[in-house]
């Protein structure tokens, strides 16, 4: 028997009848009662049928394989063409139209032979797309129809009463229809069942191709989506499919399958166990994938890029809508790019799609790259049993969601990682002076003026190692609350206000050029000790140039119940005086502050005593040293001033020394009072910078050492003389302190409004 | 839950509107047309801040008598407006937030892909899953 050469139409019809007919899906070999009952429904007359069986070589054989089954077919077309039997007619005749058969089932073959026909052309242009396969299944083909001519005889002489059938059943599966999914019903079989479809062409192999043709055209019609169709086809067995299905949906296989049936006759061939899985790559075409991928990609544990996918898939001339589809199906971690799976995956969709197989909703799961985790895009569960092929690394498993790369995308989200300026977290607080303090102290206090940006950090710096100072000092002092604020914050019973210290210091350190990052961030000094580090009395003293600021004296003076009415008369000489006062405390207490802040008080009780001879104040001095002993950081002004800051602590914080305050206030009943109100109208005025409290209390305590020097002004003109000294002095250290407080207002209020910018900025419409 | 979806491109043409009940489609496109201007002058007012510190989601553009309109951008000045039944008081601001995020999955994966081109209307029928998900919840 010579060769049997096939057009392509006719190698899809026999192959599609091949499966028909394979009921017990041996792919190999067809129930001779169904090739029989087949060939009866080629309408041909009983001997024909006898003879073409003989033809093709069943009687032979005893059974059909494929190729006798093909053989047959062309017999059966030859019989039912009128021409003679003949073994070399199966090839000598030309054009020979596709055995008709009878019976529904022959409707659609019939329907199939003329779709056949029509898709040839189809099938041509597609081949061209992909050469390699159609070229190895031309190859079978050739091999294959030499046996299956006598068999198709046989079957054309069996059924041929349909011949009117074919040509009216116009195939709406043609690939055409099915490529635009035009799903109209093909014909007559629109009442098919689709059923069949399916499990008809699943023991191809091919029925990937198939099943999904079959889909197309039913699917149109029929409520079940086609992949719910192709599961069903996929799980059910064949035999049982083919009972019910209606061999007409082979129609649908006419699609210019050129390459699917080009490879599933070699599927065919190679019997590829799973037959249920119509969208299983074979080998074959893996192989052929795999070497197209590398056209594109050598790497193949590499990605090829959206771009030039899109070019290659172009390539295939299938409508942009599908091949986005088909993307959206096969880019499965949703990257834009394809690795070798996807590709694969990609490919074979196209190829399938070519046939005029729909495209599935989701991706088949044989289809899918191996990961560890489905997502819902995955056909899962749908084909079970269907590994797919996997022979190609597995992709990384998108563990996170298709969509996580995307969600990662969109929400860059308000994480304003760049608050941390307002982040307010636990700072060690250093309870011991270091040298590091002593340092930033001297450099605060030589250094930056007011024009150094740093100045404020610097300024910190030292205010927290004064503060540290102080807080060793408060230790020293044995339990003895100096200054409310200073012990309060120290000991952290107030541990908020710390934060809010140092808060304040990162928000400074962030709003201002950091330059104190060596020293660790001590938590934000006492009020009194910013006060007494802003006062820098070394500096204030190495700078004085006698400025008589005072205005700025005269404030604190502005407090109205004086105890002392001289003040009026002679406040330009009290103010020298107080000044002088002032500045002898405070310079002494600058200078104690590194060293001894227990000394301070005594030296300034010294200084106190050696300036004035103010009694009240010496007792003032005497008794604000002794009740307490221990200075805050900078031990302001003297025993007054931290009298004054206790008294101001005291009625901020319940820690103050109620004693202290007592005695200090005491002596000085009617002038520490005022001071204490207009201490805490300045505090509340400045609730946010216990430094420019501190200050305020210096200059509270400045005015209160004022009333008592009046008094003494008046006594001795040497005495005056020595107070105007005085007072010269404390306006150069007050003018300065008022600078410095300027400059500290300034800061904090730019660093206010900064925070109030941020904070608006997070929460633009958090009112709607 | 959404009655209505729609993605407007940065010219403000529409790449995708959809809405559930097939009658009065019309008046939905309107409603997401006339949401077009509550949605620049939600932008224009967040101008000033800068952008990756402008909220992506906009929140409630308006309400009407029947229906709610929330409307959500992204950093490519691509729209998204949804209008809601209002009726349906159980949607929370968090799950429109939720469904705003779906959206603009969808979107970004609609874009991943290379036959799309930026501009075209959207066919992708994973984004039509999607945004039919999020719709038949209404009934």
């Amino acid at each position: 028997m010579e060769g049997l050469t096939l057009s392509d139409a006719e190698q899809k019809y026999y192959s599609d009848l091949f499966s028909y007919c394979d009921i017990e899906s041996t792919k190999k070999v067809v129930v001779n009662g169904r090739v029989l009952e087949l060939f009866r429904a080629a309408q041909l007359p009983n001997d024909v049928v006898l003879q073409i069986m003989e033809l093709c070589g069943a009687t032979r054989l005893g059974y059909f394989g494929r190729s006798q089954f093909y053989i047959a077919l062309k017999l059966v077309a030859v019989a039912q063409s009128g021409f003679p039997l003949r073994v070399e007619s199966i090839n000598t005749v030309k054009d020979l139209p596709l055995p008709r058969f009878v019976a529904s089932k022959n409707e659609q073959e019939s329907r199939h032979a003329a779709s056949y026909s029509s898709d040839s052309e189809n099938q041509g242009s597609y081949s061209g797309v992909i050469p390699p396969p159609p070229g190895r299944g031309q190859v079978k083909k050739g091999s294959v129809t030499h046996d299956t001519v006598q068999p198709r005889t046989s079957a054309d002489a069996q059924e041929p009463a349909s011949p009117v059938v074919s040509p009216q059943q116009s195939p709406p599966t043609s690939p055409h229809t099915w490529r635009k999914h035009s799903r109209h019903p093909s014909g007559g079989n629109s009442e098919r069942p689709l059923a069949g479809s399916g499990p008809f062409w699943s023991p191809f192999g091919e029925a990937q191709s198939g099943s999904a043709g079959g889909d197309a055209v039913w699917s149109g019609h029929s409520p079940p989506p086609p992949q719910e169709n192709w599961v069903s086809f996929a799980d059910t067995p064949p035999t049982s499919t083919l009972l019910t299905m209606h061999p007409a949906s082979v129609q649908d296989q006419t699609t210019v399958r050129t390459v699917a049936s080009a490879t599933t006759a070699i599927e065919i061939r190679r019997q590829s166990s799973s037959y249920d899985d119509p969208w299983k790559i074979t080998d074959e075409q893996r192989q052929y994938y795999v070497n197209q991928f590398k056209t594109i990609q050598p790497d193949l544990n590499g990605f090829i890029p959206g771009s030039a996918a899109k070019e290659f898939f172009t390539k295939s001339k299938l409508p942009i809508l599908e091949l986005s589809h088909i993307w959206e199906l096969s880019d499965f971690d949703k990257d834009g790019a394809l690795t070798l799976d996807e590709f694969c995956a990609a490919f074979h969709l196209v190829v399938a799609r070519k046939n005029g197989y729909d495209l599935p909703e989701k991706l088949p799961e044989s289809l899918m790259p191996k990961l560890i985790d489905l997502e819902d895009s995955a056909d899962v569960g749908d084909q079970p049993g269907e590994v797919g092929y996997s022979g190609s690394p597995a992709e990384a498993p998108p563990s996170k969601s298709p969509s996580m790369p995307s969600l990662n995308q969109t929400w860059p989200e308000l994480n304003q990682s760049s608050e941390d300026t307002a982040i307010v977290h636990p700072v060690p607080i250093r309870m011991t002076p270091s040298k590091i303090h002593m340092q930033e102290m001297e450099l605060k206090r030589t250094g930056s003026d007011h024009t150094n940006p740093t100045s404020p950090l610097l300024v910190k710096p030292s205010d927290l190692s004064e503060e540290n100072k102080i807080n060793s000092s408060v230790k020293f002092a044995s339990g003895n609350t100096v200054d409310g604020y200073s012990s309060s914050d120290s000991f952290t019973s107030d541990p908020e206000q710390i934060g809010s210290n140092v808060t304040r210091q990162r928000s400074h350190s962030g709003t201002s050029p950091d330059t104190a990052a060596p020293p660790p961030p001590p938590p934000r000094p006492q009020p009194s000790h910013s006060r007494s580090s802003s006062l820098d009395m070394n500096r204030t003293f190495a700078v004085t140039t006698g400025q008589q600021q005072t205005g700025v004296v005269a404030h604190p003076p502005a407090v109205p119940p004086r105890p002392q009415p001289s003040q009026a008369p002679g406040p330009t000489v009290h103010r020298p005086v107080d000044a002088d006062g002032l500045m002898t405390h405070t310079s002494t207490s600058p200078q104690q502050i590194p060293e001894q802040p227990n000394f301070a008080d005594f030296s300034q009780f010294e200084v106190f005593a050696a300036s004035n001879v103010n009694e009240e104040q010496d007792d003032e001095a005497e008794k604000h040293p002794e009740v307490l002993p221990v200075e805050k950081a900078s031990d302001p002004a003297s025993s007054l001033r931290v009298a004054k800051t206790d008294s101001k602590t005291e009625e901020k914080t319940a820690a103050t020394a109620p004693a202290n305050v007592s005695k200090g206030t005491t002596p000085l009943a009617p002038p520490p009072k005022p001071v204490r109100r207009r201490l805490k109208s300045e505090d509340e005025l400045r609730p946010e910078v216990d430094e420019h409290t501190q200050k305020t209390g210096v200059l509270a305590a400045v005015l209160a050492s004022q009333p008592s020097i009046p008094r003494s002004v008046g006594k001795d003109k040497k005495a005056i003389q020595a107070s105007i000294r005085r007072n010269k002095e404390t306006n150069t250290v007050l003018a300065r302190l008022n600078s410095e407080l300027q400059q500290q207002l300034k800061d904090v209020l730019e660093e206010r409004i900064s925070l109030e910018v941020q904070l608006e900025q997070l929460r633009p419409f958090s009112h709607l | 839950m959404a009655v209505c979806v729609a993605v407007i491109a940065k010219e403000n043409y529409p790449l995708y509107i959809r809405s559930t009940p097939t009658e009065n489609e019309l008046k939905f496109h309107y409603m997401v047309h006339t949401s077009l201007d509550v949605v620049d002058e939600k932008i224009s007012a967040m101008g000033k801040a800068l952008v990756d510190q402008r909220e992506l989601y906009l929140g409630l553009l308006y309400p009407t008598e029947d229906y709610k309109v929330y409307g959500y951008v992204t950093n490519s000045k691509v729209k998204f407006v949804m209008v809601v039944d209002s009726s349906n008081t159980a949607l929370r601001d968090n799950e429109i937030r939720s469904m705003f995020r779906k959206l603009h999955n969808s979107y970004t994966d609609v874009m991943c892909n290379p036959f799309y081109n930026p501009g075209d209307r959207i066919q992708s029928r994973a984004f039509d899953n999607m945004v039919t998900s999020m719709m038949i919840q209404v009934c």
